[in-house]
């Protein structure tokens, strides 16, 4: 049984202004198969927690820790926790010119299981894919992201996740920028990988639209850097109505 | 435009009838010409055709005394192409044009022999002339390229080991001839090339002019394309990776002289290491009887560490306005180091997304060669650049 721990951590990001701390002492534990949504309110900090996971190099920790299975992800390396089983995807994925998605997908999935896929099953699975997530199969010979649009980017990020079976994925704001049709194949591919893979999910969305689609187990509430409120899916039904004010004057009695 | 940050892309189109004045930065066709290197004032280095160049590290090539003599040469067989010496007051020489600058010139003055590659017969065949071993002391040379009229072929001009070269290279590319000149400088990193080409594209005749700028100190290869009769058409590319200390350049000028000619020019490079440097110029000059002229060029740089220069310079002069299009864009972007997270983030170790980005960069070009063998030997090339960081 698969288990991501975050425990107590901080993290400062260096600006022109000096240094910021962003989080303020986030835990949480996902384990196999659960599914947590985090929601909070603009600036709160949940791209710095996704991008913390995943270790990007703009965002230090400065206190705490994240293990995965009980190793430290901290001291692995962006690439070698993406072969430790994590996976994230972008608020907003990068565009790679010259680099089409075919040899880009075909490098990643070689990387992470440590040999080259074999031909004719991945190239079943690959079209496989994206036949469910409804992408033409021009996209294939096109480059990573080159002029996507907003929702194909958003499908791109999915069919990733759909191929690279990680262990545990972060998905933030994966809804944002997507119609109803949209994000109806996007949250079919999610819970596909989902029952698929026993894959834990880390869900960071503003708005509880996707909450119908994706069916969270737990749901925490993110403000000023921390979880100021958790609980089960019924929370997310109240911050539909009552939005995030009540934790905004909370928060502003913590600074 | 000089640029050693963040992406600075810069777009022109300019269409036929487009308003607004177009201010050539001087008149190309106007610029002093002559075989005579006593001609030629002394450099200063303040020259515009001079300005970019470390002109102190080759006088010796631009004012010194040259050897003159044959260099030397391997060529591999084809069947329809020929190689042979011609002296210097051939019918055959000075078809393609004239020298604009002084070290085209001292080397016009100083040669010997040119070597003269005849390509005939209209099926394609692919001919790699190697020159090798021509030393440390200061040379001088001439080529002279000609494609008959209907006639199709690949030439590769390959330079290894040790040079201190300057040259003209003269293309002519006859009446329907279907020509790919490839420049291919692998010289040692203490050589120094300067080159001239010079093309002439007859009636409906197409050449694909390829410079491939990796090894030497200094390597300056300016292609000068002649459209000098209806229908004929250029594709001017070009690839470059310039490591640190290294000074890669090149002056691509493209004159369109008739009706209905049609140029691309797509320059390409990559910048690494601490005073990695690259110029690029591009002239375009549409002249008065070009009517329906098709044109249009491009220079990218990839910035890939601190301390490189990238100077890209596009120049359009159009002097009728009954042209079909004309265009140039010019970007310098830095290595994206978001680009490398997003590719980690997928579980690729960051030397190869490095690789993988640069290459995809690079591919563009190396995929228009046409010639599967070269361009799988050009990646590997590149590869071998990538390492040696
Ligand atoms: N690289 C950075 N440089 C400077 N400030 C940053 C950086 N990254 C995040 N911040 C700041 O940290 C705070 C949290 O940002 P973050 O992107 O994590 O919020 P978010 O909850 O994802 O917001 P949103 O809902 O708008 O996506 C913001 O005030 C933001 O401006
Ligand atoms: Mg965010």
């Amino acid at each position: 049984m698969s288990v991501l721990e975050i425990k107590n951590l901080h993290v400062n990001v260096e600006t022109d202004q000096g240094t910021r701390e962003i989080l303020r002492g986030v835990d949480l534990t996902i384990r196999e198969g659960e599914i947590h949504a985090i929601m909070g309110p603009n600036g709160s900090g949940k791209s710095t927690l996704a991008y913390t996971i995943a270790g990007h190099p703009k965002y230090t920790v400065v206190e705490g820790e994240i293990l995965l299975d009980g190793e430290n992800v901290l001291e692995m390396s962006v690439d070698e926790r993406a072969r430790a089983g994590m996976f994230l995807a972008m608020q907003y994925p990068v565009e790679i010119p010259g680099v089409t998605v075919t040899n880009f997908l075909r490098t990643a999935k070689t990387a992470i299981d440590g040999e080259a896929p074999s031909i004719r099953t991945w190239l079943k699975d690959v079209r496989g894919a994206m036949t469910n997530l409804k992408m033409d199969s021009a996209f294939a010979e096109r480059n990573v992201n080159e002029g996507f649009s907003g929702g194909e980017k958003k499908r791109n990020e999915i069919l990733q996740l759909e191929l690279l079976k990680p262990k545990f994925a972060v998905l933030d704001e994966t809804d944002s920028g997507l119609d109803v049709d949209a994000l109806k194949v996007v949250s079919e591919g999610v819970n596909r990988a989902h029952a698929n893979t026993g894959l834990g999910i880390l869900l960071i969305t503003h708005y509880t639209r996707i909450l119908r689609y994706i069916k969270p187990d737990f749901v925490h509430v993110f403000v000023a850097g921390k979880i100021a409120e958790q609980g089960g899916p019924e929370l997310a039904d109240r911050l539909e109505e009552e939005g995030y004010d009540r934790y905004h004057v909370a928060e502003s009695a913590t600074q | 435009m000089q640029s050693t940050a963040l992406p600075t892309p810069e777009q022109h189109g300019i269409r036929a009838h487009s308003d607004g004045p177009i201010v050539p930065v001087q008149t190309r066709s106007e610029r002093f010409r002559s075989t005579d290197v006593a001609d030629f004032a002394p450099i200063t280095g303040r020259e515009h055709e001079w300005k970019y160049s470390p002109v102190a590290a080759f006088a010796d090539l631009t004012s010194g005394e040259l050897d003159g003599s044959r260099v030397e040469v391997e060529a591999t067989d084809a069947t329809g192409v020929s190689l042979s010496w011609i002296p210097r007051d051939d019918a055959r020489v000075g078809r393609a044009g004239t020298p604009e600058e002084r070290a085209s010139a001292n080397a016009w003055s100083s040669f010997g022999e040119a070597l003269l590659v005849e390509v005939a017969g209209e099926e394609a065949k692919t001919v790699t002339v190697t020159r090798s071993g021509l030393g440390t002391a200061p040379r001088a040379a001439h080529t002279v390229i000609e494609a008959a009229p209907f006639s199709q072929a690949l030439v590769v001009l390959r330079g290894i080991g040790d040079a201190r070269l300057t040259e003209n290279v003269e293309v002519v590319v006859g009446e329907g001839a279907n020509l790919t000149v490839v420049s291919l400088q692998e010289w040692t990193d203490e050589s120094v090339h300067l080159a001239s080409h010079f093309a002439r594209i007859g009636r409906d005749a197409k050449l694909k002019h390829i410079v491939v700028s990796l090894g030497g100190k200094v390597v300056r290869v300016n292609p000068s394309t002649h459209l000098a009769e209806q229908g004929a058409d250029v594709e001017a590319l070009g690839l470059y990776f310039s490591d640190a200390g290294q000074h890669l350049e090149q002056q691509v000028f493209v004159h369109h002289d008739a009706p209905h000619t049609r140029s691309r020019v797509t320059y390409k490079g990559a910048l690494q290491g601490e005073g990695a440097r690259s110029v690029w110029i591009g002239d375009v000059l549409i002249g008065n009887t070009a009517t329906g002229t098709d044109s249009y060029e491009q220079n990218r740089n990839l910035v890939l560490t601190d301390g490189t220069r990238a100077d890209s310079v596009p120049n359009l002069e159009i002097e009728t306005g009954d042209i079909e299009g004309a265009g140039h864009a010019s970007a310098t972007g830095r290595f994206d180091d978001e680009q490398l997270f997003y590719l980690q983030a997928r579980g690729i170790p960051e030397d190869e997304a490095r690789r993988l980005v640069v290459r995809g960069f690079l591919a563009e070009v190396v995929q228009q060669i046409g010639d599967a063998e070269l361009e799988e030997r050009l990646i590997r090339a590149l590869e071998a650049e990538l390492q040696g960081s």
